[in-house]
Order: structure tokens, then C-alpha cells, then sequence
């Protein structure tokens, strides 16, 4: 993890410092974080896995917090278990209390895994988890009724050293690591599925992928894949431990995948994920790429599928890349020369500016929560014409990025709900996409990914200019 | 006497005077049993002290306020959620740090509707900021004060507020940082009021411990600071109310109109000032007993200011509180007001109430929140005909659920002796008894108690189920067995309990309305509750042609029989023979 400069206030204000302050000489004080804490992610990701729960070894505070905060955006039930720490296992160690929940969990819901992620509280203690998992299993405890006990898996997830992408990414990861190849070998003459890790996008963008695979007739592995475990039905029968997910036997069959894809340019910069480990335990094909937003992205995606798969693009998707084609065109009046503020999840801002890019708008300013300093070159490198035009922000809050933003002149902004104040203090729309949505309904269905996506994404931005200016027109246009 | 005297032909009551369900109940020590078979031995032992059936008369001892076991998924949040959240957080022109890592701050930032507005002479509003010290690995491992030092420093160099108050979370309790020394350097350097709260969340077993450091913080370092009474008569602190909502503007509304003044409301939509000179006030009605009931003795004690229960959920119950208020004052033109101002008000609501009770009554609720609603929010239900079945809270202590005559029996275990008990003793200059002994004893004769929680259990009907720190697991069992027609919680099983079918009505955030206090606050209630219960949205889960079996019958033997294969095949055919035209306009059409 990469060090980062200490900021002694972080204030996650609404957008800028009230009248009369000056922030002239502030040291680097930040306000109004684009991160959420790192077990959050963990509990993402750990959500799309086929009968998993979610336990944070920890006081019982984090998780009643970020389970509220999921559940915000979700909008649907999240059990996320807690260890729940006293003063007494603060000062004394968690090992009974961790024991006790799993014990207790698998009583309950009877899970395929216990995902456990630690929270600061644990982390600070220097709690050895692996080694109490180790005990645990070791002493072979009885359950009331046969059945399976549940796997179990660690990750590690101290806040104060990193962010809520950080903890998923650490999760997709430790979920490969373990189970990756712990199966018998592939049977030969069948074609094992491609392993995707999409990265922390919507419900909807997994369902997606899941049709795009499907239509084209490649089989396909997506880890997490939450789109029925966070956006599920109403159900006539009430489910414990909601449908779907990646299954355990999948993760496992990753090994033999004919290639892996993983999507995240500034991901990409980082040597131990998920794919990473699949190339070099198994020697799998490993595809770094960004998030298929926009025309160039997708191409690229769309290529590696059919290099890895020996199938042509289906025609389907070529026509829905030439409507997306043909609304630049159409939209091109409205867009070209915009100025938009991206913030939230480095990779999904990258995505995003360099789908702006081509659509004609500016991504005037672009800001993650996260520091690694890759942010700028990973846009770049995929969008070279914005050089020069656009100014990057790691680490930054909202203080951050309200600060003379009103010279960049925006004309909207895009981002999570957390912006809103600041939209609304310029006067502009914001159009939501990222974590968290709690704002507005339906944030698990906003799609942003390969053409149709993309094409939504273009509508919603397109369609937020064009309100704004019909709204504030004083001659009540019907045309625009 | 009853403002809304019930027509006992329409509306049948129980002898007791609870609404009669519509449907018979199911037998509630059958519920428990299947609650509780799944647990192990000793989470079993321990979750049947705090599953009962209640009995109104003696209420049964319940296990309450005791630690949530590992792994069972509760409602529960920590004691510093309690205490930054819920008593203080409010304050709105004060600045609230949290020291640690960024999780902690973030979540707490405006997730509370505890709304607040500017005053004119005073026009900021803080608690649209969130700050944290957002602890990297460093301070983590060579301790966080110098940075906590800067950010106090930094925030009063960018906003100049009046007070800063600091707010410890877990891994700073267990780093040792001594935050109240920052606290008071700073609050030499600054020359403003600068405190900090240990409210470390593993303190306690829920946000409860939280509510009571922050009662002894806020009685320390702020109540009394301002000696300046408001001028208006009748001066009364609303206590336990946190304007969720907008429910203390409306209660604010309805006191205004019979000429009662609050000095503050503790704490919602309050002031630094407000709560300085709180003191100066003449009467604490309580509304929520367990978040504030510290702060309320604690006043009597030092300044002599009686408290007494209220309610102002509910618009039999706002009624019989404003009564309680003006007697208690004795004024007759206080009591004469009153009494109008409540005719008044039931006047206006009647006909809401009827209307929405003709849909609703037979109906039943169950509640599961809090420390004081899941007991309010009954009357609520009560007053449209609706029985609740089943309630529990989710931090409160015995004494709320059985009522405080059982304070004296109350064990003090490991978690509560975590939390300080401040040494109070009457002030020297400004303790000052607001009623004589001969006045309080004339009250009493007529029937006026003061510090009088009664408790949730005593109001309940017989043979319901009480269910303290309910789990996901019991709330699964309840709806199965019982199937209420609505359950009151809160966001984090409002999703469970709906893909039951079962609607539920947010109690902590309102699902982002309210308010539903006083008589106004009644009305959105009721409304609200026919909205949910009488949707029909429910009766769409299953879609018509799954309940139909005819349906595929009288379309004869579908497509898929042999009979239609050669039809099949040919629509096969020409599907795989269609291909996109790429020329364009040589189509006639057009
Ligand atoms: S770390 Fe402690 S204070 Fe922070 S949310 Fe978790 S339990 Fe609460
Ligand atoms: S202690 Fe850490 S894990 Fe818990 S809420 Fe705070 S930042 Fe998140």
C-alpha cells in the first residue's frame, strides 16, 4: 500500500468551507471523502458468492453501520454478521468470539462460506485471524444436524490503510487464492468458462455481462456476481440466504479458465490480483482491461472475448454498438464541448473520462478517494486527446474538489449522491452513477457497461443537460 | 375521559380497552418455542430471558441490556453511535469531530433525519458536515494526538465555531490516545469550549452506553454555562426528543399554542446556546426515558427542575401529556387553554381518523425499535383500531420495559460499570426547588406523578409477545406465525421484512417522512399506515398466470406439442434466415 501524506482534518463536508473561511494554507486538509471504509467493499464482494456470509471480526458497530449503508443503496435485506467485540476482547483477543459466530452463523443460515473480513478495531489489535480459523477448524465442532460445516475465508481489511476498493479487490482476491484449483482437473474436451472480475459495478452491469456471454455462447465465471444476491426478486418464499452468486465449485474451476479478464485500468497497475494470480498458478491468459464504458473500451473488451472464445462478435452486439455510434451523433450538439466533474471509485472515474472523451464532453476534473498515483496515467494512456485538459485529484474530498471548481466551469457532475450539495450549489445536474446511490431509486439498475450500457449512460447524461436547459429557459421550449 | 370516545358497536374493545384483532391469535409460548429450538444451549438460555409473554400486571423480569451473542445478525449499533448519532449530533452550530479511521465519521454523517435549521442570528449549520481525523497506519502505530491537535486546530482556523466536540472510536481506545488533554489544550489555545467523549463503540452492549456518555458530557461541559432564563412563563425542556423528521417543530407548534415555552429540546434542532442556558427552565418532560433520563435527574439534583414522563406520539396520548403540563404549572388560564386547544386539534383530526380506523381497525402491528418507540408508536396504532401483537426495543434496559420501580433490582454487570455515573451534588448558588414540598405533595394527592415511567410491558395486552434485541431469525418466525399486517423498524430489516410481504414502516428515519407527533403528526400517521397496508402490490407477487392453470388449457396443447413441429421448424427456419438489410432505401414503405 502506498503511503499516504497525513491530512489532519478530513472533512467530509457537504462541498465547500461556509462563507469567511479561507482554506488558503491548509495542510492538506481534505474534506468530504470519495471512500468509504475498506471491510464495506469486503462485504460487497463477499455478497456474490453463492451462500456466503459476510462476518466482520470486529465491535459490532462497523457492521451495523456499513450493513445500513449497503442496504441503503441495495435496497435489499444484507446480513452481515459481527463478531461483536467488548472492552474485555479489546483488551483480551477475539479468538471465542470469532468461534462463537461462526458457530452461531452456521447454525442459522447454514452457509457454503463465512467471509470474514477484520475491521480497524481487530487490525489494531493484530488479531491473527488466519491462525484462529486454523483452531477452529482443527477442533472439528459438532453441529446439532449433519450438513456440511462452511468454508471459511480471511481478509484482511484495515481502514487506515486503505479504501472500500481496496477491501473488494483484497476480497475477489483471497476468495481466488484459496479456492482457485483446490478441484479435480477439468474434464478434457469441455470448455471451462472464462473468468471475469468485473470489479464493484451494479447488479444490472453483471446481469449484462451475463447476456452478453450468453447471447454470444461463451461460458463465463463472473466473481463477485451479486446481480441476483443485491437486486433480487420478490420472493413467494421467503429465502434465507438469498439466490445466487458465483458458487464455490466455480471459483474453484477458475484454474482451468481458457482466459481471464479483469476489468480496472488503475487496477491494472497493481501486481497481485485476482487474474494475476490465476497466470501465475495456473498459467491462465490474463486480460487487463478498464471498464468496458463507451466505444473504445468495449471494442477492446469485445476483441479479448473473441480472441479467448474463437467466436465472432454476434451480430446483436454490433448493432447495438452502431446505435450507441449513432446517438453521438445525434447527441453530439448537446455534448460536444461540455465540462464534466467526475468523482468516486478510481477505476469507474477513469471509465468514465475516457467515455466522456469521446462523446465530445471534457472531463474538466476528475477525483478519486483512493491515492496510487495511477489514476492520471491510466486515463491518459487510454484517452490520449484529453492531455493537457484535465486536471486529476487522488485522495480527494470534497474540499478538495469544491475548491475553485467554479473556475473550471462545469456543466454537470457525475458521481455518487454525496455530491449532490455541491451540484446543487452550482446549479448544475448531477447525474448518478458509483457508491452510494441512497438518494434516488434504483442505483443496483443503473447500467454502465458494453454498448447498452453505455448507451444508457449516454441517454441519462445527454437527457440531464437537456432538462437543465429546458428547465431554466424563460421561453418554455418544447424542441431542443 | 376520552377525546375520541369510541363507538363500542363499530369499534369492539377488549375489556382492558385494547382493539380486538381480526383474526384469531396464535398461541404466543408456541411462537417462543419456535424462536428459540434453533439456538445452541447457552444462546438459547440467554435469548429466553429476553423472549417473554408479557403480563401487564407483573411484568416478567426481561434480560434486557446484556451483550448481542457473536453471529446473530441484530439491530444494534455502538456506543459511539449513541453518542455522536443520536445526543449530540443534533447540535447544530458546534462542530463535531470523530477521531479515527474514515468509516466511523462517514457513516454518521447526516444518516440520522434529526433535522435542524439555522436561526437567523446564528446562520450556520454543521450538521451538514461530517469531520474525521481519518487515521493512517502511522498514527495507528505511533498514536493519533498531534493529528487529532491539528484537526481541531484546523477546523477552528477554517470555521470559528463556538465549540468543537471530539468523539473516540474503537482502535483510538486501544491506541490509549487521551483525547480529553487535546480537548483541553485546545481549549486554552482556541479560547472556545473544546471537549472530548470516550465513547469508544466496544464500551458498551449498544448505542445505549453511548447515550449516557453523552449525557454526562453535555451536563458537564455545556448545561449551565449561559445564566439568562428565556422571558416567557411556563418555560418547560423537551428531553428525549430528537426531531426526526420535524417532530419536535410540531410539538413546538402545539406547546406554542397553548402558551407553554420550551426553552430547549435535547436534542433536536438545538443550539449551543439553547443548551447552556437549559438550566434556567422550570419543568423537563421527558419523551424518550432511556436516551435521556440521565440528564433529567441529573438536573433535578443540581438545579431543582422536576421532570415528568411524556408523550406526544399518539393523539389521545399528546392530549393527556399537555394536560399533565398545564397542571402541573396549575395556572387555570394555562389549564383553561389547554383544554381548548386540545378540543381544537381532535376536532380537526376526527375525521381523518375515522375514515382511515374503517379500513385499519382489526388490523395488527408489531414493533421492533428504540428505546422508547416501540412503546409509543402502540398508541398510535391504537388510536386506528390496530392491536399490537408484538414489540421489543433494541437498547433499552429493564426499567423501560417493566417500568422504573425496578431500577433498585436492576444488576449492574461488567458493561454498564464501564460507563461513569457523575458525582452530582446540588449547586451551590443556582439550585433552586421549582416547587415547594407542600405544592409537590398537593400533585400527588391528585394523582400527578412525577418520574413516572411505567414502562412498555404495563400497557401492553396480556399474552403478547415482548422481544428484546430481536434477530433476524425471530423477526423470520414472528411473520410466519403471526403475519402482522405492518411492522415498525428500521432500515436494516425493513428489506427482510418486505420480501415477506409484509409492509414496514421505518420507525428510525420515518422511510424519509414523518413528522408524526403531536395532533398534525397524527394525521400523516394514520395515512400513512392505510397507504401501506391497504396497497395492493402485495396481492402481484404471483403473477395470474401462475395461478390459473386453466390459463394453458384453454389455449389448447401448446406449441411445444408434436403436432406443432412442422410450424415450429419453418419459424426456426426463417428467423435464421433473416439478415439485417444493409442497403437502405430501396423499401417501398417509408
Ligand atoms: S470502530 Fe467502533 S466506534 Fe467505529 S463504528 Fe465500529 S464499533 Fe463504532
Ligand atoms: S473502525 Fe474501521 S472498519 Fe469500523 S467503521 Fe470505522 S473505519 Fe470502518
Amino acid at each position: 500500500m502506498e503511503t499516504t501524506q497525513p491530512t489532519p482534518l478530513c472533512l467530509v463536508s457537504p462541498s465547500t468551507t461556509p462563507s469567511g473561511g479561507d482554506s488558503g494554507d491548509a495542510p492538506s486538509g481534505s474534506s468530504n471523502p470519495c471512500k468509504l471504509c475498506t471491510p464495506l467493499g469486503a462485504c460487497i464482494a463477499f455478497k456474490g458468492v453463492a451462500g456466503c456470509v459476510p462476518l466482520l471480526h470486529g465491535s459490532q458497530g462497523c457492521s451495523t453501520y456499513i450493513r445500513r449503508y449497503c442496504i441503503s443503496h441495495y435496497r435489499e435485506p444484507i446480513d452481515i454478521a459481527s463478531s461483536n467485540f467488548s472492552e474485555d476482547s479489546a483488551v483480551f483477543g477475539g479468538r471465542r468470539n470469532l468461534h462463537l459466530s461462526i458457530d452461531n452463523i452456521t447454525r442459522q443460515y447454514r452457509p457454503a462460506l463465512v467471509g470474514i473480513a477484520t475491521t480497524c478495531l481487530s487490525e489494531t489489535m493484530g488479531e491473527n485471524v488466519p491462525m484462529m480459523l486454523a483452531e477452529y477448524r482443527a477442533e472439528e465442532r459438532s453441529l446439532p444436524e449433519e450438513g456440511e460445516a462452511p468454508e471459511l475465508v480471511h481478509v484482511s481489511t484495515p481502514s487506515f490503510k486503505g479504501t472500500h476498493v481496496d477491501g473488494f479487490h483484497a476480497t475477489v482476491r483471497s476468495l481466488v487464492n484459496t479456492f482457485a484449483g483446490k478441484t479435480e482437473a477439468h474434464p478434457a474436451g469441455v470448455v471451462a468458462p472464462v473468468a471475469l472480475f468485473p470489479g464493484m459495478v451494479s447488479p444490472a452491469d453483471l446481469r449484462h455481462l451475463r447476456t452478453v456471454f450468453g447471447l454470444w455462447g461463451v461460458p463465463v465465471s463472473i466473481l463477485p456476481d451479486y446481480s441476483e444476491t443485491l437486486d433480487g426478486p420478490s420472493w413467494a418464499d421467503y429465502e434465507r440466504l438469498p439466490a445466487g452468486g458465483t458458487t464455490l465449485d466455480e471459483i474453484r474451476g477458475m484454474a482451468w479458465a481458457p482466459g481471464a479478464v479483469e476489468f480496472g485500468c488503475v487496477l491494472a497497475g497493481e501486481s497481485k490480483t485476482a487474474g494475476a494470480i490465476l497466470a501465475e498458478r495456473f498459467a491462465v491468459r490474463h486480460h487487463r482491461l478498464g471498464l468496458p464504458i463507451g466505444l473504445r473500451e468495449t471494442d477492446r473488451f469485445f476483441g479479448v472475448v473473441e480472441a479467448i472464445s474463437g467466436r465472432e462478435v454476434p451480430e446483436l452486439f454490433e448493432r447495438e454498438r452502431g446505435r450507441l455510434v449513432d446517438s453521438y451523433v445525434d447527441g453530439h450538439k448537446y455534448l460536444a464541448g461540455r465540462r464534466a466533474v467526475v468523482y468516486g471509485e478510481s477505476d469507474l472515474v477513469a471509465a468514465l473520462a475516457i467515455f466522456l472523451a469521446e462523446t465530445g464532453v471534457t472531463p474538466v476534473l476528475c477525483a478519486s478517494g483512493e491515492r496510487n498515483g495511477r489514476l492520471e496515467p491510466a486515463i491518459l494512456a487510454a484517452a490520449p486527446e484529453l492531455a493537457g485538459k484535465i486536471q486529476v485529484l487522488e485522495g480527494s474530498d470534497f474540499t478538495d474538489i469544491s475548491e475553485g471548481i467554479a473556475s473550471l466551469a462545469p456543466d454537470l457532475l457525475i458521481g455518487s449522491s454525496k455530491g449532490h450539495k455541491l451540484a446543487r450549489e452550482l446549479g448544475i445536474p448531477l447525474v448518478r452513477c458509483g457508491f452510494p446511490i441512497h438518494d434516488r431509486i434504483g442505483a443496483q439498475r443503473i447500467q454502465h457497461l458494453c454498448y447498452a450500457g453505455s448507451q444508457q449512460l449516454y441517454d441519462r447524461i445527454a437527457n440531464a443537460l437537456l432538462e437543465r436547459k429546458q428547465d431554466g429557459s424563460e421561453v418554455g421550449y418544447s424542441y431542443l | 375521559m376520552s377525546d375520541f370516545p369510541t363507538n363500542s358497536a363499530v369499534d369492539p374493545c377488549d375489556a382492558e380497552g385494547f382493539p380486538r384483532s381480526n383474526a384469531p391469535l396464535p398461541d404466543p409460548a408456541a411462537t417462543r418455542e419456535e424462536m428459540l429450538k434453533l439456538y445452541p444451549p447457552k444462546t438459547r438460555k440467554k435469548r429466553e430471558k429476553q423472549l417473554l409473554v408479557n403480563d401487564p400486571v407483573t411484568p416478567p423480569e426481561i434480560g434486557a441490556n446484556t451483550r448481542t451473542v457473536p453471529g446473530i445478525i441484530s439491530q444494534r449499533g455502538c456506543t459511539y453511535a449513541g453518542c455522536r448519532g443520536v445526543v449530540i449530533g443534533p447540535i447544530h452550530d458546534i462542530l463535531h469531530i470523530t477521531h479515527g479511521p474514515v468509516g466511523c465519521g462517514y457513516y454518521s454523517w447526516l444518516t440520522r433525519r434529526n433535522l435542524g435549521r439555522p436561526r437567523d442570528d446564528q446562520p450556520v449549520n454543521y450538521l451538514q458536515y461530517c469531520m474525521s481525523t481519518d487515521m493512517m497506519e502511522e498514527e495507528i502505530i505511533f498514536g493519533g494526538e498531534k493529528k487529532l491537535a491539528a484537526a481541531i486546530r484546523e477546523a477552528y482556523r477554517i470555521f470559528k465555531p463556538k465549540a468543537i466536540a471530539v468523539y473516540a472510536t474503537c482502535p483510538v481506545g486501544l491506541i490509549g490516545d487521551d483525547i480529553h488533554t487535546v480537548c483541553r489544550q485546545a481549549k486554552e489555545e482556541l479560547g472556545i469550549n473544546v471537549f472530548g467523549f470516550s465513547c469508544e463503540g466496544y464500551k458498551g452492549v449498544s448505542q445505549s452506553a453511548g447515550h449516557h456518555i453523552a449525557n454526562n458530557g453535555v451536563f458537564k461541559h455545556m448545561v449551565g454555562l449561559l445564566d439568562e432564563p428565556d422571558p416567557e412563563p411556563f418555560r418547560i425542556n423537551v428531553l428525549g426528543e430528537y426531531n426526526i423528521g420535524g417532530d419536535a417543530w410540531e410539538i413546538d407548534t402545539l406547546l406554542k399554542k397553548c402558551g407553554i415555552h420550551v426553552t430547549a429540546t435535547l436534542s433536536g434542532d438545538i443550539s449551543y446556546e439553547q443548551i447552556c442556558k437549559c438550566h434556567t427552565s422550570d419543568l423537563n418532560v421527558v419523551m424518550c426515558h432511556r436516551s435521556i433520563n440521565y440528564m433529567a435527574e441529573m438536573m433535578e439534583v443540581k438545579f431543582g427542575i422536576p421532570w415528568i414522563k411524556v408523550n406526544f406520539i399518539g393523539a389521545e396520548q399528546s392530549a393527556k401529556s399537555l394536560r399533565k403540563i398545564a397542571k402541573y404549572f396549575g395556572d387555570q388560564r394555562l389549564l383553561d387553554r389547554v383544554e381548548e386547544v386540545i378540543a381544537q386539534e381532535t376536532s380537526a383530526l376526527r375525521p381523518v381518523l375515522e375514515d382511515v380506523k374503517s379500513r385499519c381497525k382489526g388490523k395488527t402491528a408489531a414493533m421492533f425499535v428504540g428505546g422508547s418507540r416501540a412503546h409509543h408508536y402502540q398508541h398510535l396504532f391504537k388510536d386506528i383500531g390496530m392491536l399490537t401483537v408484538a414489540a421489543g426495543y433494541e437498547f433499552a434496559h429493564r426499567d423501560d420495559y417493566e417500568g422504573r420501580r425496578v431500577l433498585p433490582t436492576i444488576k449492574v454487570d461488567a458493561d454498564s460499570r464501564n460507563i461513569e455515573e457523575l458525582d452530582v451534588e446540588a449547586d451551590p448558588t443556582r439550585f433552586s426547588p421549582r416547587k415547594s414540598p407542600e405544592q409537590i405533595a398537593a400533585l400527588a394527592e391528585g394523582g400527578f406523578s412525577f418520574k413516572d415511567y411505567e414502562g412498555m410491558m404495563t400497557e401492553m395486552r396480556k399474552s403478547t409477545l415482548v422481544i428484546d434485541d430481536i434477530s433476524h431469525h425471530e423477526i423470520e418466525k414472528l411473520i410466519e406465525i403471526y403475519k402482522p399486517d405492518i411492522i415498525g423498524s428500521g432500515i436494516k430489516d425493513k428489506f427482510v421484512i418486505e420480501k415477506f410481504g409484509v409492509p414496514c414502516k421505518q420507525l428510525h428515519s420515518y422511510d424519509y417522512g414523518g413528522p408524526y407527533a403531536a395532533f398534525t403528526g397524527a394525521a400523516n400517521f394514520y395515512l400513512e399506515v392505510d397507504r401501506m397496508i391497504n396497497t395492493k402490490v402485495w396481492k402481484l407477487v404471483t403473477p395470474s398466470w401462475k395461478k390459473d392453470p386453466k390459463l394453458r388449457e384453454n389455449f389448447g396443447v401448446g406449441i411445444d406439442s408434436a403436432g406443432n413441429k412442422a410450424i415450429r421448424d419453418t419459424v426456426a427456419g426463417m428467423a435464421k434466415a433473416w439478415k439485417p438489410r444493409k442497403t437502405g432505401p430501396t423499401d417501398a414503405e417509408g
